[in-house]
């Protein structure tokens, strides 16, 4: 996909005679610099430090001795690297099944998402039907009510289908999301509408046109949601510890991860070492999807 | 194959805009019918029509003999070329082609078949592994053009189809249509705002404005004789100069210039000349015309535009490209008007220029209704 557009972008732009003249008559000069680099990087060189000086404390930690964690202030060179804590934090917990449960759960919600917001959101988008507007209002409200509101009613309907204390718990409410489908909805509407009836005089049917036309055009914004929902759920700490109660082989990574955390003592090179490789699926999605983020081709087939 | 009418066809959209209203036209079997007309009058929401992409409000569709006014677009036998190609930007030009057939099941040989012959056919075999981004604004026109013809379909509906061209390929493409047009005989509806191009292509023109048919004929016959102001104004580059005259018991003066019309009703009439109506004359003329005030030449190589002025009142229309309407204009004393002369005529600009209209130039309107008064 983006080799298409790369070669385009990479080639220099003709020079056009209308911008030799500007609105000053001058030749435009590339301004003169006293820096090597942009001025912004001495303000954004220190942001960056900031915010990813957890994150280097965390992999710090993960290697140090339990010790060496406590001492004060923070030791932020071992010396001796102790890679042992992860297969530790492996052995010592759960791990394996926190971290199968999670993707379970994160892979159905993402991929029941991505099928039920794009069916939703392309119905909003492009089909006329009554209530369309009214529906969609409705639903775009419900976005604007805090997960607190929500969590007393969803955890009694959850209770009511009988799903405490299992995975389902976590899967059922989250099938489908507002915010999905109100992106996707979006997304859609900015397609040429030509492309769809053009699929439509070649005779393609509604479900044909989402398949093959609209999903196809739609992968930024699908990678999009998919990273965002992956991350969510995949993170999600608080509906997990309401709904997963005493069964120990429904925890999820995040629940897992929080028994580190005893009353009276906290592992905290273990508990930095799960940390780490609980990270570890959304990093190498973000690297994956990264590629989709980049501008659709949705238009490239239209006039040149 | 098949013929395509209207009938007393109206279009309305929400908000009570009317598009197109009472319709009636009909594209015979084979026929290349061209749809003519300024943005906004109606010409594409009539052609979408016919596509399915567009619900009727009143009146009837035909295709053969069918009334298609409830047809899905996909049943309805026809292909469409759109204005901006519309490619699949995801699919190679191949799978472009394909798409059409393999949604109606066609077999893969059949498709294959298909798609290379219609690619030999319009020079498109080295592309056919290319996406449309990759392509060139022709080669995407051409790989649109393929697309409709791939399904041999009854009718075929273009959308300006060469709008977004350059003018030198566009010129090309043209003749390019024409030619095709004319071996495969497949009826054929055509939209353009651009009148040379509905001159050049067409068997038969149709042209509209503010959603209403003003004429439909041969395009040499709507040159000559346009039906209505309108026409007159739309139709020829550049316009029919029209000047507001008096008629009086069967004599029409404008300016200096007299003459005889049975037809003229006694009162104000507009007086149209086709700029290679007018054709200049020494000075030792002595019969009717006017002096051309000249105020700007524009040499074209083949031939010469000069726009001037003349004693006469100006008949005060003009039209809007916008509006795609016929506006009323100041109502002044001198009226405009333009010369077509041979290249090697060439008056300065400021000279005076003696000009009189050719036997059979002159054609008449009337001033309210801006009807075409045609001699009996």
């Amino acid at each position: 996909m983006s080799s298409i557009i790369a070669p385009a972008k990479a080639a220099p732009a003709p020079l056009d005679p209308s911008r030799l003249g500007g609105e000053t008559g001058m030749v435009e000069r590339p301004r003169r610099r006293f820096l090597p680099f942009d001025p912004w990087h001495l303000f954004l060189a220190p942001l960056a430090v900031v915010m990813l000086l957890p994150l280097v404390w965390m992999v710090v930690t993960s290697l140090e001795t339990l010790a060496q964690t406590r001492h004060f202030p923070p030791i932020l060179w071992p010396g001796t690297l102790q890679f042992g804590n992860y297969s530790d934090a492996i052995r010592q917990s759960e791990f394996g099944t926190w971290f199968w449960n999670t993707t379970v759960v994160t892979v159905t919600i993402v991929v029941s998402n991505l099928v039920f917001c794009s069916l939703a959101a392309y119905a909003f988008a492009r089909i006329r039907f009554l209530g369309r507007g009214v529906i969609y209002f409705v639903l775009l409200a419900t976005l604007m009510v805090p997960l607190q509101v929500v969590l007393i009613p969803t955890f009694l309907i959850v209770k009511d289908l009988g799903l405490i204390d299992h995975l389902g718990a976590l899967i059922v409410p989250n099938l489908v999301s507002v915010f999905g489908i109100f992106m996707l909805t979006q997304f859609f509407r900015t397609l040429p509408i030509e492309l769809e009836e053009a699929a439509r005089i070649d005779g393609a049917s509604r479900l044909t046109i989402l398949l093959r036309i609209v999903v196809p055009l739609s992968l930024p914004a699908l990678a999009t949601l998919a990273v965002i929902q992956f991350m969510w759920t995949w993170n999600d700490f608080l509906w997990p510890l309401v709904t997963i109660l005493t069964n120990q082989n429904a925890f999820t990574l995040q629940l897992g991860l929080a028994t580190f955390q005893g009353a009276h003592q906290t592992t905290w090179h273990l508990l930095a070492a799960a940390n780490i490789m609980s990270m570890l699926p959304i990093l190498a999605l973000f690297l994956v999807a990264q590629r989709s983020f980049v501008r659709g081709i949705a238009t490239q087939g239209l006039k040149g | 194959m098949a013929r395509v009418a209207f009938q007393d066809v109206t279009k309305v959209y929400p908000g009570a805009v009317v598009a197109v209203q009472g319709l009636s036209l009909e594209a015979a079997d084979g026929e290349f019918l061209i749809l003519v007309g300024p943005s906004g009058c109606g010409k594409t929401t009539a052609l979408r029509m016919v596509a399915g992409l567009e619900r009727i409000t009143d009146g009837t569709i035909t295709i053969g003999n069918r009334v298609v006014n409830d047809v899905p677009p996909k049943d309805r036998d026809i292909a469409m070329v759109f204005q901006n190609y519309a490619l699949y930007p995801h699919m190679t030009v191949a799978k472009n082609l394909a798409f059409g057939l393999r949604q109606r099941r066609t077999s893969r040989e059949d498709v294959r078949r298909r798609v290379d012959e219609v690619s030999r056919m319009l020079g498109l075999e080295q592309l056919l592994q290319r996406r449309p981004g990759q392509l060139s604004g022709g080669q995407r026109q051409r790989v649109a053009m393929g697309r409709a013809l791939v399904r041999e379909p009854d009718v075929f509906l273009l959308d300006e189809p060469l709008s977004n061209l350059d003018a030198k390929l566009r010129v090309q493409m043209r003749s390019e249509l024409k030619r095709l047009q004319g071996r495969l005989g497949v009826t054929t509806i055509y939209v353009t705002h651009d009148q040379v191009e509905a001159i050049t292509l067409g068997e038969r023109i149709a042209v509209l404005s503010d959603g209403v048919l003003q004429q439909v004929g041969k395009p040499q016959d709507v040159y000559d004789h346009p039906d209505n102001v309108f026409v007159a104004s739309f139709i020829g580059s550049p316009p029919m100069n029209l000047l507001k005259g008096r008629a009086m018991s069967g004599r029409v003066a404008v300016g200096d210039l007299e003459f005889d019309h049975a037809q003229a009703p006694d009162g104000d009439v507009l007086v149209g000349i086709r700029p290679e109506g007018l054709r200049p004359v020494g000075q030792g003329h002595s019969g009717p015309g006017f002096e051309v005030h000249v105020e700007v030449v524009e040499p074209l190589g083949d031939e010469v535009l000069v726009h001037g002025s003349v004693e006469a009142r100006d008949a005060g229309v003009r039209i809007d490209a916008e509006e795609a309407k016929l506006l009323a204009d100041a109502d002044t004393d001198r009226g405009t008007v333009t010369v077509r002369l041979p290249p090697e005529e060439r008056p300065e600009a400021g000279s005076r220029l003696l000009v009189a209209p050719a036997p059979g130039a002159i054609r008449l309107f009337d001033a309210t209704s801006g009807l075409a008064i045609r001699p009996a």
